[in-house]
């Protein structure tokens, strides 16, 4: 595996492939992203957009490549020990946990108590209450609190999702359709909660819907076939003719 | 301490059926009872042990091992080997070619204990070993999958299998192990005879109090945030695994915790009956362990102890009786029990009975202040395992 060099960016990826079988779903990929961007990453179906967040993450194995994270190599940790370097992951169906409620939900990312022993001992206090209750009413659920989580409507499920990446307080966020199935109020909602989340963290987001990309993204990058087509500024990206041909169409 | 107050580690209805079971165990089934009928209900008991650990394993973690008897068996075993060594006394054992080793031994011309029985002289070891040896099992099969990510059907399967070697081994090993008769004729302990009607008192409150001390425990992990993650890798092992946990140690350590209550409930069988042997480790008891837990509830601990109570005693009535058809009945009862019943008794009194005495509780104590967060109901998509 090639080794990647230190960088000031906070994450870098350099030459990454992954192959299933000798299919290259990502395909020498090199990308970089910096401190508190919004990166969307946008393509048609199967150009490995989830494949490469499911890599950053450590759901699947790279073949070749880096991927640093703060000059960290990402690639040979375990996926709990990526998020505790500081890389929260939302998967493309919201996967919360149906049976606990909202709080319980926040509650188990909150950040401490994560090995058996420590869980056994960990203690509800006045500062995780204090911490849910302020990640609640970012993501719009205060009411719901002690909700069960699968009474929750679609939308709220994604953003109790994306409150469970705060609590854990990420310097990376990944999100993987973070508006698909949301209602035209809830997406405008969700944009603006990004903006705010991006003060703090970084962000690379997989999105379909250009209006809402235009919306948040600092950049833009297209993939196709697990190769990079385009990269820049959503209008730049929008304009290219390749871009146009594969993916956003005549 | 993770609970800032008494009430958030039992909250009142947990509380309730605590103190009904006590009163029913302590004080009902002793006086209704004679000490025949009484001994009987404590070997019972003695699988309660392993229901109330398969709820957290099964009902909470979602780890369905259909191996419990090995546990069980072990545990069984441990204290058995204790027992058996105390009663082959030289003097009592005289007429064998060699003398105060275990009969079974001497019939299968062995002439010297082997290796691994010599610790069982001791009754501290033999003590620790009930409790230490399945988990040490138990951490080793754990390890083994779960690092592995093996789980679901394929878990149960091999837990299944590992359940049917250890009874082939057993009953192979005739010399070592007493074979398919078990260890059988154990009479005191500590010079204290097991057999006579004060012993059997004694041994089933002792069983009681052993029972409390495991549920006491499994509440404890429960009402904890290791019971939350348990029921949150239910259903979304993923989400939790990217939530920063490491998944597989949960895993193994529910199942160890399991492993420990099954053995602790072998033993006290063993003390209780008298002896033991492979037809409490294999296949069909270990299976018959997880009905004991479907039928209660898998997600109540309380309810895993009636569990086993009902159907051991249908058992009793209806198996002595028609003993081949016990198998299909209790197949029947199982098959009942997940299509209308997927929780159990306990799911019953969940529903129907709960809510009445939650009333009730209010009327009499006043509303409580925090809002109840219960997991009783799991969502259709947690329920599958």
């Amino acid at each position: 595996m090639s080794q990647g060099s230190n960088t000031d960016f906070i994450l870098a990826v350099e030459g990454l492939t992954v192959s299933f079988d000798g299919f290259k779903a990502v395909n020498d990929l090199s990308f970089y992203v910096d401190q508190n961007e919004i990166r969307v990453i946008i393509g048609p179906n199967g150009a490995g957009k989830t494949t490469v967040l499911d890599l950053i993450c450590g759901r699947t194995k790279a073949t070749d490549g880096s991927i640093r994270f703060r000059n960290r190599e990402l690639t040979r940790l375990k996926e709990h020990q990526i998020v505790k370097a500081g890389v929260g992951r939302k998967f493309q169906n919201p996967s919360i946990y149906p049976d606990l409620t909202v709080f319980e939900n926040l509650e188990i990312s909150y950040p401490s108590g994560r090995g058996v022993f420590g869980s056994l001992a960990f203690k509800r206090t006045a500062e995780v209450v204090a911490r849910i209750e302020e990640i609640a009413g970012r993501i719009f659920l205060s009411e719901h609190l002690h909700t069960q989580a699968d009474l929750l409507s679609h939308g709220q499920k994604q953003w109790l999702e994306i409150g469970m990446l705060l609590i854990q307080k990420p310097e990376l966020l990944m999100l993987d359709e973070p508006v698909a199935g949301m209602s035209v109020n809830e997406r405008r909602q969700t944009a603006v909660l990004l903006r705010e989340i991006a003060k703090e963290h970084t962000m690379i987001v997989i999105e379909h819907d250009m209006q809402f990309v235009a919306e948040i993204a600092d950049k833009v990058t297209v993939l196709h076939q697990g190769r990079i087509l385009a990269e820049g500024s959503p209008e730049k990206v929008k304009a290219d003719p390749k871009v146009i041909e594969v993916y956003l169409g005549h | 301490m993770p609970f800032s107050s008494f009430k958030e580690f039992m909250p009142r209805q947990d509380l309730l059926s605590f103190l009904v079971l006590a009163l029913v165990l302590l004080v009902a089934l002793p006086l209704a009872l004679d000490v025949m009928r009484l001994n009987q209900v404590g070997k019972f008991l003695s699988f309660a042990f392993v229901a109330v650990g398969l709820v957290l394993c099964w009902g909470y973690g979602g780890i369905l091992s259909l191996g419990q008897g090995v546990f069980y068996g072990l545990g069984g075993y441990a204290l058995a080997m204790y027992l058996k060594l105390e009663a082959s006394t030289p003097e009592n054992t005289a007429i064998q070619t060699t003398p105060g080793i275990p009969d079974f031994m001497d019939w299968n011309r062995i002439t010297e204990l082997p290796w691994f029985w010599e610790p069982f002289y001791s009754l501290t070891f033999a003590i620790i070993a009930v409790v230490v040896v399945p988990s040490i099992v138990a951490y080793l099969i754990g390890v083994a999958m779960f690092k592995r990510r093996v789980g679901g059907v394929y878990f149960a399967i091999i837990t299944q299998s590992i359940a049917a070697i250890l009874t082939i081994l057993i009953i192979g090993q005739q010399g070592l192990t007493g074979g398919v008769n078990g260890i059988t004729d154990l009479r005191t302990l500590k010079g204290w005879n097991i057999h006579t009607d004060e012993a059997s008192y004694i041994l089933y409150f002792v069983c009681v109090a052993l029972l409390f001390v495991c549920l006491l425990v499994a509440q404890y992990i429960r009402r904890s945030k290791t019971g939350r993650i348990l029921v949150a890798m239910r259903g979304q092992e993923d989400r939790v695994r990217f939530s920063g946990y490491d998944i597989a140690n949960f895993k193994v350590f529910v199942f160890c915790v399991g492993a420990a209550f099954a053995g602790i409930g072998g033993a006290m069988f063993t003390l209780q009956e008298g002896f033991m042997s492979p037809s409490f480790v294999g296949v069909v008891p270990s299976i018959e362990m997880v009905i004991f837990c479907a039928v209660g509830g898998r997600l109540s601990i309380i309810g895993a102890v009636y569990g086993v109570l009902l159907v051991s005693v249908a058992k009793t009535l209806f198996g002595e009786s028609f003993p081949e058809l016990w198998l299909f009945a209790m197949g029947l009862i199982f098959i009942g029990v997940v299509l209308a019943l997927p929780n159990g008794i306990a799911g019953l009194y969940a529903n129907w009975v709960a809510p009445h005495v939650d009333r009730l509780l209010d009327r009499l104590f006043g509303k409580p202040g925090e809002p109840r967060i219960d997991v009783l109901q799991p969502s259709s998509q947690g329920a599958s395992s």
